[in-house]
């Protein structure tokens, strides 16, 4: 192995909370007493929870040093395949954590809420006019969350044409989300395969598509990376059945000012404001994800809604067909207001740049490694390509073990056994804030394991070396579960 | 770069886009801001809005301004915390995971639980899987929910459960500001029965008698809360015979953020772990046999399986989770038990307050930090004038509960003092 990223540095250990403290200790500065006590009937109060009692100093430490286990996008390249992991710029925290914004009060009235209500009536504005779509609901907290939003418009939008349609199309190329978010609202998920280039025939649609189907799910472009070419004449064929085509936008990062899925015969579809709009992924959220539909599905969408009337912004409740409420408030306000700073200081220049930008390096990434890893799809790619294991099958090598050895060279691994059409995928997306001498360090690292692999396959059994902890054991976790402590 | 894609532009990697999918035009959004412009804009836009300390908010109903600690605010801003993924690759995600698993276990001690999951949204959409898991271990289509859940929790368990065709039956509330359970015995296939408590009014809910009463009726007894730190005074959801216990963690450590992200906190019984929503982590060993986490019992998930799931829910609010736990730990055993204490009492005090000032305290069962009050007809223009003073006094009940109109809900925490409540009543006294 050459010089690379990864190394090891002075990592400290730190136990769990509760084993560290002593009692009477408090990292809180309690507010003055300044009122009597006024005992509650003791048949009410417990002894208070079993927290350990630790200094500020305690609490600090821990966090520090756990922090210093975790690899994030500021650590190094995270080219995590579908969850766009790009740079999220500092300037979007400091907007988030503004005093007006952190501190708002859902409930208070619209006169004093003036500054967050522009702010998402603004974003929706931007969204719908990136998407091709017509109006927009913030309201969803997060891609799987915008599925079932999205979900119980096509129902009610059915029920309101009289009829109840019992199934929906999902792709086999699409997220687990796809399948469980119909199931939550009691569709019959009915998947379709893709052909051999990988993307959606009309053919397979028009098959399965009848009058008891209440739509289809496309995710555009596909987990596969490609662009769903025939997405229009689907949509078409979806249509005349009286169908409606929902949009999984979990992909747009490859697609901003490039192709509007309103314009291309989607009626709607969700976006994930922690991918595409660069807002962080915090080790699994919160993220936002708005739906975004064309107009004669804007009755449906969840309430309130902003609006404005007389100059004034005003949050109204009065859509009777709405599909009813997601959250109980307004959405993740914090996320949003990192998307939008992000829309303003990209301009629409940019973000068009920033989709190129991703596909460039996808593709380059793709060239560079198609010799080393199998591709599964050789034909230009969106933002993100697909490989697999399948050459290093001869040294019984597999997706997981190399994905674990490119923790020891200082990267993230990629997105794998997803999607489930490629046997051992995986799945790579670079991002557009990638520079191309961190990308060629990667593409290296992908090469030097793929040597390694018949050289020396230990060192991929063996992977991780250079991390926090070995390579876990997920199976014991699985069969004895200890999940408190 | 192209050279090696084998493109001449950027354009031609566009090449598998047919034509007439391809949007020409530019994009009608406004021209790049510079860092600096930004600022300046987003500031204009953030000092338009209404916040503490320039004004007074008596206002709670499940979004609840508490003291943040300078440590939480800046570890939750930690970058290796907040620029990461899903801990799918447990062995450069321990800080997640651990942090995670710290939570689940502080969060399972608060509700008296046996186990937490690694979060949910938010309070209310929490609620619904709450009820959705009742409705898959019971295989029973109905459930009971109390009037006194917050009425915004209530619309949104009936868009989770609407379309699936499952049942809700409100339960009435008394003249104490409790749910009333009399009429459960002649309800019959119940899944679950659902209270919040402290209630939407403040009130402390009778926990151990709905329990009961759920669990004669063979239905599980779910347990919502807006208001977390209630706990920390509070007898909690487990010990009072509830098997779920879910709500809203904001109080603990989360900004109020125009009421989101929040924390959905979700914990019950280790019996029913295979069938809760959510990821969950788990302590394991790695190969060297040195304790560590990863995430776990994963088939119950969306991306293995799918359509078949226990929830859809991928993305949860797990930094928000992180950020409950670095509170908890802060404010341990004794402070949480003190400011829960204070809260209580602060808001005694003013309850006491209005009372002697003449008014009317509408339902005379214990509260925590919340209360309901009567002020006189015709009361909105004083409220508007109050406004002016800066002053936010409560929250109006009329268009949550038509025949309580003129009642106000007011909310005291922590952050208020005695020269703020004492203003509030000589204020409310002038009208």
């Amino acid at each position: 192995m050459k010089e690379t990223l990864g190394t090891t540095g002075l990592i400290l250990d730190e136990p769990l909370l509760w084993e560290k403290g002593k009692k009477g200790r408090c990292g809180f500065s309690l507010p003055r007493r300044d009122v009597v006590a006024s005992p509650l009937d003791t048949e009410l109060t417990g002894d208070g929870p079993d927290f350990p009692d630790l200094s500020e100093v305690d609490v600090v430490r821990h966090y520090t040093r756990l922090s210093t286990w975790n690899f994030g996008i500021d650590t190094g390249m995270y080219p995590l395949g579908s969850c766009t992991m790009k740079y999220n710029p500092k300037i979007n925290e400091r907007q988030a954590n503004l005093p007006g914004f952190a501190g708002a009060h859902p409930l208070a009235p619209p006169s004093l809420q003036q500054g967050a209500l522009q702010l998402m009536s603004e974003l929706e504005q931007y969204l719908a006019e990136i998407t091709g779509m017509d109006a927009v609901t913030l309201q969803p907290a997060a891609g799987a969350h915008g599925e079932l939003t999205g979900m119980q418009i096509i129902r009610s939008y059915h029920k309101s044409k009289g009829s109840s349609r019992s199934k929906i199309i999902v792709p086999d190329t699409a997220h687990g989300t796809n399948p469980a978010s119909a199931a939550l609202c009691g569709f019959h998920p009915l998947p379709v395969k893709s052909n051999e280039q990988g993307v959606l025939s009309l053919d397979a649609v028009v098959e399965v598509m009848d009058e008891d189907t209440a739509g289809i799910m496309v995710t555009n472009p596909n987990t596969l990376g490609l662009f769903e070419e025939n997405i229009k004449k689907i949509a078409e064929a979806v249509h005349s059945k009286g169908g409606l085509v929902y949009g999984d936008g979990a992909n747009m990062n490859a697609v901003m000012g490039i192709v509007r899925m309103g314009d291309i015969g989607i009626d709607l579809m969700h976006l994930n404001l922690h991918k595409t709009f660069s807002t962080p992924h915090g080790g699994g959220g919160p993220g936002s994800g708005p739906v975004c539909v064309k107009s004669h599905l804007e009755p449906f969408l969840p309430v309130p809604r902003v609006i404005k009337r007389k100059n004034q912004f005003l949050l109204s409740e009065d859509f009777p067909d709405s599909i009813g409420k997601m959250q109980a408030f307004y959405g993740n306000f914090g996320v949003m207001v990192r998307a939008y700073s992000y829309i303003l200081s990209m301009g629409h220049k940019n973000l068009r740049k920033a989709s190129r930008l991703s596909v460039l390096n996808a593709n380059y990434v793709k060239e560079m490694l198609k010799g080393s890893l199998h591709l599964a799809y050789d034909r230009p790619c969106m933002h993100e390509c697909v490989f697999s294991d399948r050459f290093q099958k001869e040294q019984k090598i597999s997706t997981l073990e190399m994905a674990k050895r490119l923790m020891d060279y200082g990267f993230h691994p990629p997105t794998i056994y997803f999607p489930l059409v490629v046997h051992g995928a995986i799945m790579v997306e670079p991002t557009e804030t990638e520079s191309k001498e961190e990308i060629d360090l990667f593409i290296d690292a992908l090469k030097s394991i793929v040597n390694e692999a018949k050289e020396a396959p230990e060192l991929l059994r063996q992977a991780p070396k250079k991390c926090k902890a070995k390579k876990m054991d997920e199976t014991a976790a699985a069969r004895h579960p200890r999940l408190a402590g | 770069m192209l050279k090696v894609v084998g493109a001449d532009s950027l354009d031609d990697l566009f090449s598998s886009i047919p034509e007439d999918c391809r949007h020409k035009p530019n994009l009608h959004l406004p021209e790049p801001l510079t860092e600096w412009e930004l600022n300046d804009f987003m500031a204009e836009l953030s000092d338009t809005i209404a916040v503490s300390p320039q004004y007074s908010m008596f206002v709670g109903a499940g979004s609840y301004e508490h003291h943040i600690p300078a440590t939480v605010s800046s570890l939750a801003g930690r970058s290796e915390l907040v620029t990461s993924y899903t801990p799918y690759q447990p062995e450069i995600s321990q800080g997640t995971l651990q942090g995670i698993y710290e939570y689940q276990t502080l969060a399972a001690r608060l509700l008296g639980m046996e186990v937490a999951n690694a979060s949910l949204y938010d309070g209310a959409s929490a609620l619904a899987e709450a009820l959705l898991m009742s409705i898959r271990i019971t295989r029973r289509k109905k459930v009971a929910i109390s009037s006194l859940i917050h009425p915004l929790y209530r619309r949104v368990v009936k868009t989770y459960l609407g379309p699936a065709g499952f049942e809700l039956v409100e339960l009435p509330y008394l003249a104490n500001g409790r749910t009333d359970i009399s009429k459960l015995g002649a309800i019959n296939d119940l899944a679950a029965v659902a209270v919040q408590s402290p209630n939407f009014f403040g009130c402390i809910e009778d926990l151990q008698a709905i329990g009961k009463k759920a669990h004669e009726k063979e239905a599980l007894s779910v347990t919502a809360f807006t208001e977390a730190l209630a706990y920390g005074l509070l007898k909690n959801p487990g010990s009072q015979g509830s098997d779920i216990g879910c709500g809203e963690g904001q109080s603990l450590g989360i900004p109020q953020s125009f009421g989101g992200p929040g924390l959905g906190m979700f914990a019950g019984k280790m019996k029913y772990v295979r069938k809760m929503p959510g990821r969950l982590v788990g302590q394991t060993v790695d190969m060297d046999g040195k304790r560590g986490f990863v995430l776990t019992l994963a088939t119950r998930e969306q991306h293995i399986r799918r359509a078949k799931a226990t929830s859809n829910i991928c993305t949860n609010n797990s930094l928000c989770a992180l950020t409950a736990a670095m509170y908890m730990a802060s404010v341990g055993h004794t402070g949480i038990r003190e400011l829960a204490g204070l809260n209580h009492d602060k808001c005694e005090y003013l309850k006491k307050g209005l009372e002697k000032a003449g008014f009317k305290i509408t339902f005379d069962s214990p509260t925590f930090n919340e209360f309901v009050v009567k002020f006189p007809v015709g009361f909105e223009t004083a409220y508007e004038r109050l406004l002016e003073k800066k002053i936010v006094a409560g929250l109006s009940l009329a268009t949550y509960y038509p025949e309580l109109s003129d009642h106000y809900l007011l909310c005291v925490t922590e952050t208020k003092t005695k020269e703020d409540m004492d203003e509030l009543i000589k204020e409310l006294g002038n009208y």
